[in-house]
């Protein structure tokens, strides 16, 4: 038993932190969080070109390098903590897994070197305006065109990065299927004919989300008719592991920043870290910033080893670390007093990217339903 | 990163197993693992269990092999906890001397002491009590009055101590002492081993809210002991009373995880056997319950490759006691919840006696959890100053 990241593991946090540190610095997450796109595609080709970050956990069969969920989750985590603005979780961990796990050979070979350089970038679509994450949520029917194509009719919301997606991954159903049969999957440009793309104005900036509502859209099939579920089951799995590693690397940063405040903001004529009222919240943040490290981790391990265990260990990192983020986000305000309350301090960006990954995918409540079902509960 | 066992860790699990399955029979099977460290019952039996784990080298199986320990590593001696658990074997008794005064003695002992006592630990054959807690000592540890004098070559020790797990079964108690009363509470204590078994030593049984008395009130009246029972310096007992406390707090509760998974099982079989488990708050609360369990398993085992590679801890074990503590406690009012009205009735002992079935026994014991061996709010002061680096509390 091992359970630690190797020495390069750690080198590759070390490469990502400096990178983030110099391309990603609050001014710049300031910036981009307000443009629509709300990335920069300079330092996108960087992480790309200079870092190979997208190709990182993609097999090398497909322009990848080959390494596993646990490389992932250190990458994951750093960008968590730089609050980065880029498509990197939709197009990786959405539009890479989903087509990884429902592709044929010949399908991953076609749309995965483009993710891996970082030349195309791809979302998911599949939830809908009801905002459900389970297989009911998707209405969408998708109707066979007759010469072997698809054409979808329907709208899909809070799709990452779903207004700059060059490649949208689309969940959709056979027309009188319900729960999770008949569900498939479908590649759609991010141009096609029929398809209207809106930017929607989201509370957290740091994350865009979009509309897209198809109006006949050509489509073709991933993978297999109708046995769509167990490939989108597994990538919500992975998904929930990534985005736990995020919420570990944003929760120590706002540990970090609540303690580095209590150390020298100065009340009564002492710092108020020498006030219980305050060590005791910083004490709690740390157990729950580091189970969520245990947690996420371990959770990576199942990903990058795809065993049995993962559906298990997704659900209770992504509930756990979820939880673990918001609290840690909502105390660090709380410890910064007013300064904490205002928009030029970054504790706000925290607390918003905190609540927003909280509820994609699946909130605590959500998942703690879903880990209750896989223990058998 | 890998959680399978080398194939080292395979063999010497396979070896556990074994020796466990041909031994854990009969009476010994019969026990079960249910019953924590303290408890009074089948006290026989599990003192001859004991024994035999001792026969058999399980006993002090990290310590050093010139110690009579194998010298395993932390990996196989959590292997060892870990099937042992599986194994549903009995709760062990001889927690303080193996876990705390053993490796205080290999830590900080003088060679004759360690040859002295640290053989019958091993064997099981002597039985150890901590004196820490006074009446005007609990969080406040430094402000101990129990007083030892030295006269000619023995120590003379005379005051209180309170909440001393067995001291009814004892043999020798490790007793931290205020040996200067003119220096500052830190550096005027001595960390003093003394026999029970004599005149001046006496206790009597604190009754605790579980109904059962399994803590003590000792009283010192001048009981002696030899001068060369003090381990580390004489007025630099603090030290000594600190590493013996670092190991109640860290390493020593790693096993704790897999017995705490095991009520966690229990408690969901009772909320599907009684519908509850179909009420969606009892779900959530199972499933965050079960979160909560595996994760301190997690964070055990990061704990433990950080010993096993720098012979440190990091930040997560800090966190340990505070994390256990609250978690069991949760447990047990998750219990009392899921068992409705059913929970509240004593089981019927014939003769009028308070005695509570196991869920209850856990979810009362459960709260001298948060409080005994630091409580959580000393535990939460120690992790903001010495992990968090925040200021001290002014004094």
């Amino acid at each position: 038993m091992n359970f630690a990241f190797s020495e390069e593991q750690e080198e590759l946090r070390r490469s990502v932190r400096r990178f983030l540190e110099d391309k990603s610095p609050a001014t710049e997450v300031r910036r981009l969080m307000e443009t629509t796109d709300g990335y920069d595609p300079k330092v996108w080709s960087q992480m790309a070109n200079e870092l190979g970050l997208q190709s990182l956990h993609i097999p090398e069969a497909y322009g990848g390098q080959g390494f596993s969920f646990v490389e992932l989750v250190v990458v994951l985590e750093e960008m968590g903590r730089a609050l980065l603005c880029a498509p990197f979780f939709s197009s990786v961990c959405l539009a890479g897994n989903a087509v990884l796990n429902a592709g044929t050979d010949e399908q991953k070979s076609a749309l995965l070197p483009g993710i891996a350089a970082g030349e195309t970038i791809g979302t998911l679509a599949f939830t809908e305006p009801s905002g459900k994450w389970d297989a009911n949520g998707i209405t969408m029917e998708a109707a066979p065109d007759g010469s072997g194509g698809y054409t979808l009719d329907g709208t899909k919301m809070f799709v990452l990065d779903g207004h700059v997606a060059d490649l949208i991954v689309v969940a959709a159903r056979a027309a009188g299927t319900g729960g999770t049969e008949g569900i498939s999957f479908f590649t759609v440009p991010g141009d096609s004919a029929g398809l209207t793309r809106t930017a929607l104005p989201t509370m957290d900036q740091t994350r865009k989300q979009a509309k897209l509502e198809f109006s006949g859209v050509k489509a073709s099939l991933l993978g297999e008719a109708g046995a769509g579920w167990a490939a989108l089951s597994k990538t919500l799995d992975q998904v929930a592991v990534c985005l736990a590693a995020e919420q570990v690397g944003g929760a120590q940063k706002c540990l970090d920043m609540a303690v580095e405040y209590a150390k020298v903001r100065i009340q009564f004529g002492r710092p108020i870290g020498s006030f219980q009222a305050i060590k005791h919240k910083c004490a709690d943040m740390l157990l729950e910033v580091e189970s969520s490290k245990s947690a996420a981790y371990y959770a990576g391990w199942a990903a990058a080893e795809d065993n049995d265990e993962l559906p298990v260990v997704a659900s209770l990192a992504k509930s756990y670390c979820s939880e673990a983020y918001f609290h840690a986000a909502a105390e660090n305000i709380q410890i910064h007093g007013g300064i904490g309350f205002t928009w030029e301090h970054d504790a706000h960006l925290y607390f918003k990217r905190a609540k927003s990954s909280e509820i994609l995918f699946g909130d605590p409540t959500y998942h703690r339903e879903l880990l209750a079902q896989r223990i058998g509960i | 990163m890998d959680f399978r066992d080398t194939p080292e860790e395979a063999a010497f699990r396979d070896e556990v197993r074994t020796w466990l399955s041909e031994h854990l029979v009969g009476e010994f099977a019969r026990i079960g693992g249910g019953r924590g460290t303290a408890d009074e019952e089948f006290w026989d039996i599990r003192m001859e269990w004991e024994r035999k784990l001792g026969a058999a080298g399980w006993i002090g199986l990290s310590w050093p092999e010139e110690y009579g320990g194998r010298g395993a590593t932390f990996g196989q001696q959590a292997i060892f906890n870990e099937e042992y658990v599986k194994a549903n074997a009995p709760g062990r008794i001889t927690f303080f001397g193996e876990g705390l005064l053993g490796p205080t003695l290999v830590a900080m002992g003088t060679e004759a002491q360690k040859q002295r006592f640290l053989p019958p630990i091993l064997k099981a054959t002597e039985l150890w009590c901590q004196g820490y807690s006074e009446p005007d000592a609990g969080s406040d540890l430094a402000n101990v009055k129990t007083k030892a004098v030295l006269d000619g070559d023995e120590w003379v020790i005379t005051g209180q101590k309170v909440w001393t797990t067995f001291a009814h079964h004892a043999d020798w108690c490790f007793v931290i002492t205020r040996t200067d009363f003119g220096a500052p509470a830190h550096q005027g204590i001595s960390y003093i081993l003394v026999p029970m078994k004599q005149p001046g030593v006496t206790y009597r049984p604190l009754r605790q809210m579980t109904g059962a008395g399994e803590f003590n009130e000792v009283f010192f009246d001048e009981a002696r002991t030899p001068a060369d029972m003090v381990v580390g310096e004489v007025n630099g007992g603090w030290k000594t009373a600190m590493t013996t406390l670092g190991f109640e707090r860290g390493t020593a509760f790693l096993s704790m995880q897999l017995a705490f998974e095991r009520e966690w099982r229990t408690v969901a079989e009772v909320a599907r056997k009684n519908g509850s488990a179909d009420d969606p708050v009892i779900r959530d609360r199972l499933a965050k319950a079960y979160a909560g369990v595996r994760i301190m398993a997690y964070n055990g085992m990061r704990m433990q490759t950080a010993l096993a590679k720098s012979g440190k801890v990091g930040p997560e074990a800090s966190i340990g006691k505070l994390y256990w503590s609250n978690w069991h406690r949760n447990l047990g009012e998750l219990a009392m919840d899921i068992l409705g009205p059913s929970g509240q009735i004593v089981p019927a002992a014939g003769d009028g006696e308070y005695v509570l079935d196991d869920m209850q026994r856990s979810y009362m014991f459960s709260r001298s959890e948060t409080i005994y061996a630091g409580s959580s709010e000393i535990q939460r002061n120690i992790i903001g100053e010495r992990v968090l680096g925040l200021p001290r509390e002014p004094r």
